[in-house]
C-alpha cells in the first residue's frame, strides 16, 4: 500500500514533466517575458547593466505606479531613502501617503501591514535587515501566514515582507544570518530570494502581485552589483513566477542547486571547475524557496546524477537539507554519488574576517566538494 | 501630587511648578559657591543649575553635588580618553581596518562618564551597539576595545563581536537590535533583587528605540515587581536618520514611563548625569522602584560610520552644539574658572590622556589577529565542557570535534 503511494511522486515525473511545467507556465505566468526561459538575451544591445539595487527600486516605483492599493513603509524607507538605498526617490515620487517612514517598531509596523493587507490594501513591508523581522515573525507567521487558512479562506492577506537577508560582511553575529529556511518552513507563506537584477525586479513584482503574504528575503551584498538586464526585464510589465528556478549554467556532470549571493560564487565555482577539471556543472538558481521548484532540480539530477546544494544558512534542519531530503524522495534511483551540501557553518557569525571567511561558503569549498563528489 | 515642587531646589523653580521649561544642553551650568579646597580628594559643593533636570512624578534631585578635584579630573580624563578612542576608531574605520558597522558616542560622552561616577562596580549596565564609551568605563582596556574593533584575538570579545558587542564585568553589551536590551536590563536588576544585592541596573537605549514594544512590556514589569532599575533613553535626537518628532508621539523621553515616575536630565553635563544617577540609585535602592531617566545628549558623528549626518539636520546644528554644549569643553571652562587646575595643568592631563590611548591604539594594531582555525571557529558557541559532541562545518568534511 505504502509503496506506490511513496513512489508516486517519483513517478509523475517521469510520466509528466514536461507536460506540467508547460501547463504550469501558460497558468501562471502571463506576463512573465519569454526571453528569461530562452536564456540569455534576445539582442545583444537591448540588454542594461542594472544594480540589484536599482532593479529592486524599479519594480517598487512599477507596482507603487499600477496600483494604488499598494504602499511601502519600513524603517528609514521615506526621508533617508532607505538604510541601503533602495527606496531612493520614492518618497519625492509618490508622496509620504504611499511612502512611510515608521518607528523602529518592528513588531508594531509589521503588525500593521498585515491589518492593512487584511483590510485589503497591498502593503510592502521593508525591513532594514530580516535580522530585525524576528522582532515581528509572530507577526509574519502568526498573523499574515496563517489568517487566510484559518479563516477558511475568507480573509487573504496581500502583504509583502522584504529586505537584506543572510550574510552581511563584518557585522557579527545578531546582524548576519540567513532566514530562508525559517520561512520557508512556514505553509502559508510564499518566500522568494533573487540574485540577479533580473530576479530581484521579476519576484518582487511578482510577489507584490501576488494575493499572498511573500517574504522576498534579498542580500546586502548584491545591491551594488550590476547584472544585464534584457530589454523584456526592463519593461514594466516584467514578472517572474514564483516558485520556477532558472538554470543559470546548463551542464551534464554536476548539478549545483543554490540561491540568493551563493548562486553567482556557485557560478564561478562552475567556470572553475570546468577549466581545471574539464567537469560541465549545471547550476540551478532556485529564486524560490517555497513553492521549491522541485521539477526542475530533479530533472537535472536526473540528466546529472550527482547533486549538490550551496547556501549560506546554518546547515541543520535547512534549505539544502530540505532539497537533499527530496532529491532521495524523488530521485534516488539517478544518484550516481550520494548527494551533498556546502552550508554555512554552525556556527553564529564571527566577527574576525578570518574567522567569518571559515563560517561560510567560499568558492574554494565549493569546488573542493565538487571535486570531491566527482572523484576527481 | 504632594511631591510636585515644594522642594529645596531654587527658587525660581519653586514659583512655576508646572511652567514648561526644557533642560538645558549647556555643558558649563554649574556653579560652585565657596572656594574649591586646596587638597585634591576633599569634596566641596557645586551647585547645578537650575535648568538640569525636568520631573515626572517625581521629586527632583538635589541641585547640588559633592565632588573633588580629583574626581573631576577623572571625569575630564575620561572624557577626553572616550573620545580620543572614538576618534582613533574612526581613522581605522576610514582607513578599512575597522569591518562592518562603527557607531561612535562623540559628543555623547558625559553620559557615559557621569553615570560610571554615580554608581560602583556591582551596579549593572546593559546598552546598545553605541558602546565603546560604557565598555571602557566598565573597565575594558583602550587596547580591547580597538583590538576588537580590528578583530583581533585579544580584543575584548577575542574577535568574535566586533564594534557592538563588547562585554566587561558588570557590563552586558554591547546589543545589536534595538530595544531588546531593554527588557535584558529589567533582567539584570530582577537578578539584583533576587539576590538582595543593594544595586541597581542602568539601562540605556536611543530616542530612536523607545518605542519598541518591549521597551514598555519591560516598564510594566518593572514597575509591577519594583525592580532596581534605571531606565535611560539616551536621547541624541536622532535615531539613524529620523529626528525624535517624526518617530514619537511623545517626545518627552523620561514621562514615557507612564505610571513609572521621570527624570530629564542634561546629558551634556556630566555633573548633572553623575547628581542624577546617584539620585536614582538611592531611589531604586531603598524600594521604590524604577524609574524612567532621559540623558540629553547630541552625536556628533553620523548615526554609524556609513552615515554622513548631514542629510537629516543642518551643520549649523551640529557645528552650534560642538562649540558651545560640548561636554569636555563645558567641563574644561568650569574646572578653569574653579580653580580646580590650571590651564598648563589640564593640557598635560589631554596629553596624557591621548598619550595613553595613542599608545593602547597602537599596541592593538600590533595584535595577531585569530588563527584561521576550526578550533578557535567553534569555540565558545557553548559553555566550555558542555558542548555538543560535535558541530557541522561548510561542509561534512568540516565537522569539528570538541
Amino acid at each position: 500500500m505504502a509503496a506506490p503511494r511513496l513512489f508516486r511522486p517519483t513517478a509523475r515525473l517521469f510520466s509528466s514533466r514536461l507536460a506540467s511545467t508547460a501547463l504550469r507556465s501558460n497558468l501562471r505566468q502571463t506576463a512573465c517575458a519569454p526571453s528569461i526561459y530562452r536564456r540569455g538575451y534576445a539582442t545583444e544591445n537591448g540588454t542594461k547593466e542594472v544594480t540589484v539595487r536599482d532593479a529592486l527600486n524599479e519594480a517598487l516605483a512599477e507596482e507603487l505606479e499600477l496600483n494604488q492599493k499598494t504602499f511601502i513603509l519600513g524603517e528609514e524607507v521615506a526621508q533617508y531613502n532607505g538604510a541601503y538605498k533602495v527606496t531612493r526617490g520614492l518618497l519625492d515620487r509618490f508622496g509620504p501617503k504611499r511612502v512611510i517612514d515608521t518607528p523602529i517598531t518592528e513588531a508594531g509596523f509589521c503588525g500593521l501591514a498585515v491589518g492593512a493587507a487584511l483590510a485589503g490594501l497591498h502593503p510592502i513591508c521593508e525591513f532594514m535587515t530580516f535580522n530585525f523581522a524576528m522582532q515581528a515573525i509572530d507577526q509574519i507567521i502568526n498573523s499574515a501566514a496563517k489568517t487566510h487558512y484559518m479563516s477558511g479562506g475568507i480573509q487573504p492577506c496581500n502583504v509583502t515582507f522584504r529586505g537584506p537577508n543572510g550574510f552581511a560582511a563584518g557585522v557579527a553575529a545578531q546582524h548576519s544570518q540567513d532566514y530562508s529556511a525559517w520561512y520557508g518552513s512556514i505553509p502559508g507563506l510564499k518566500v522568494v530570494s533573487p540574485w540577479s537584477s533580473e530576479d530581484a525586479k521579476g519576484l518582487l513584482k511578482a510577489a507584490i502581485r501576488d494575493p499572498n503574504p511573500v517574504v522576498v528575503l534579498e542580500n546586502e551584498l548584491m545591491y551594488g552589483q550590476s547584472f544585464p538586464m534584457s530589454e523584456a526585464a526592463q519593461k514594466n510589465d516584467f514578472v517572474l513566477p514564483i516558485g520556477k528556478a532558472k538554470i543559470e549554467r546548463p551542464g551534464k556532470d554536476l548539478t549545483i542547486v543554490s540561491l540568493s549571493r551563493c548562486v553567482g560564487q556557485s557560478l564561478t565555482a562552475a567556470a572553475e571547475l570546468k577549466q581545471k577539471y574539464g567537469v560541465d556543472a549545471e547550476v540551478i538558481n532556485l529564486r524560490s524557496v517555497k513553492p521549491l521548484d522541485v521539477e526542475t532540480i530533479i530533472a537535472s539530477l536526473k540528466k546529472t546524477g550527482r547533486i549538490m546544494v550551496v547556501e549560506s544558512g546554518y546547515p541543520m534542519f535547512g534549505v539544502s537539507s530540505e532539497i537533499l531530503a527530496l532529491s532521495m524522495e524523488y530521485g534516488f534511483d539517478y544518484l550516481t554519488a550520494p548527494a551533498v551540501r556546502v552550508t554555512g557553518a554552525e556556527v553564529p557569525t564571527p566577527y574576525a574576517a578570518g574567522l567569518e571567511g571559515m563560517a561560510f561558503p567560499q568558492e574554494d569549498t565549493i569546488v573542493t566538494q565538487a571535486a570531491k563528489l566527482l572523484r576527481l | 501630587m504632594l511631591f510636585r515642587s515644594v522642594r529645596t531646589a531654587p527658587l525660581r523653580r519653586a514659583f512655576t511648578p508646572l511652567a514648561r521649561r526644557t533642560v538645558t544642553t549647556d555643558a558649563a551650568s554649574a556653579n560652585v559657591e565657596s572656594p574649591v579646597p586646596q587638597e585634591d580628594d576633599k569634596l566641596f559643593t557645586v551647585r547645578l543649575s537650575d535648568e538640569s533636570f525636568e520631573t515626572y512624578e517625581l521629586d527632583p534631585p538635589p541641585y547640588t553635588l559633592e565632588t573633588s578635584k580629583k574626581e573631576l579630573k577623572q571625569m575630564y580624563y575620561d572624557m577626553v580618553a572616550i573620545r580620543r578612542m572614538e576618534m582613533a576608531a574612526d581613522r581605522l574605520y576610514k582607513e578599512k581596518k575597522i569591518r562592518g558597522f562603527c557607531h561612535l558616542s562623540t559628543g555623547q560622552e558625559a553620559v557615559a562618564v557621569g553615570i560610571e561616577h554615580a554608581i560602583d562596580r556591582m551596579d549593572k549596565i546593559i546598552t546598545a551597539y553605541r558602546c565603546h564609551g560604557f565598555a571602557m568605563m566598565r573597565g575594558g582596556t583602550v587596547k580591547s576595545i580597538i583590538g576588537e574593533l580590528l578583530g583581533r584575538r585579544e580584543g575584548i570579545a577575542y574577535g568574535k563581536g566586533g564594534s557592538m558587542h563588547m562585554f566587561a564585568p558588570n557590563f552586558y553589551g554591547g546589543n545589536g537590535i534595538v530595544g531588546a536590551q531593554v527588557p535584558v536590563g529589567a533582567g539584570l536588576a530582577f537578578a539584583q533583587q533576587y539576590n538582595e544585592q543593594p544595586n541597581t541596573s542602568i539601562v540605556l537605549y536611543g530616542d530612536g528605540a523607545s518605542n519598541q514594544g518591549q521597551v514598555f512590556e519591560a516598564f510594566n514589569m518593572a514597575k509591577l515587581w519594583n525592580l532596581p532599575v534605571l531606565f535611560g533613553c539616551e536621547n541624541n535626537k536622532y535615531g539613524m536618520g529620523t529626528s525624535a518628532s517624526r518617530s514619537s508621539a511623545l517626545t518627552e523621553y523620561y514621562k514615557r514611563g507612564q505610571y513609572i515616575p521621570g527624570l530629564k536630565v542634561n546629558g551634556m553635563d556630566v555633573l548633572a548625569t553623575k547628581a542624577a544617577v546617584q539620585y536614582g540609585k538611592e531611589y531604586a535602592i531603598s524600594g521604590k522602584g524604577p524609574l524612567v531617566f532621559e540623558y540629553v545628549t547630541y552625536r556628533y558623528g553620523g548615526h554609524s560610520m556609513s552615515d554622513p549626518g548631514t542629510t537629516y539636520r543642518s551643520r549649523e546644528e551640529i557645528q552650534r552644539m560642538r562649540s558651545t554644549n560640548d561636554p569636555i569643553a563645558g567641563l574644561k571652562q568650569k574646572m578653569l574658572e574653579w580653580g580646580v587646575t590650571t590651564e598648563e595643568e589640564l593640557k598635560s592631563l589631554d596629553k596624557t590622556a591621548r598619550a595613553n590611548v595613542d599608545a593602547e591604539v597602537a599596541e592593538a594594531e600590533e595584535m595577531p589577529v585569530p588563527d584561521n582555525t576550526s578550533r578557535i571557529l567553534f569555540e565558545d558557541i557553548y559553555v566550555r565542557g558542555s558542548e555538543p559532541k560535535w558541530m557541522r562545518g561548510r561542509t561534512v568534511d568540516e565537522t569539528f570535534y570538541y
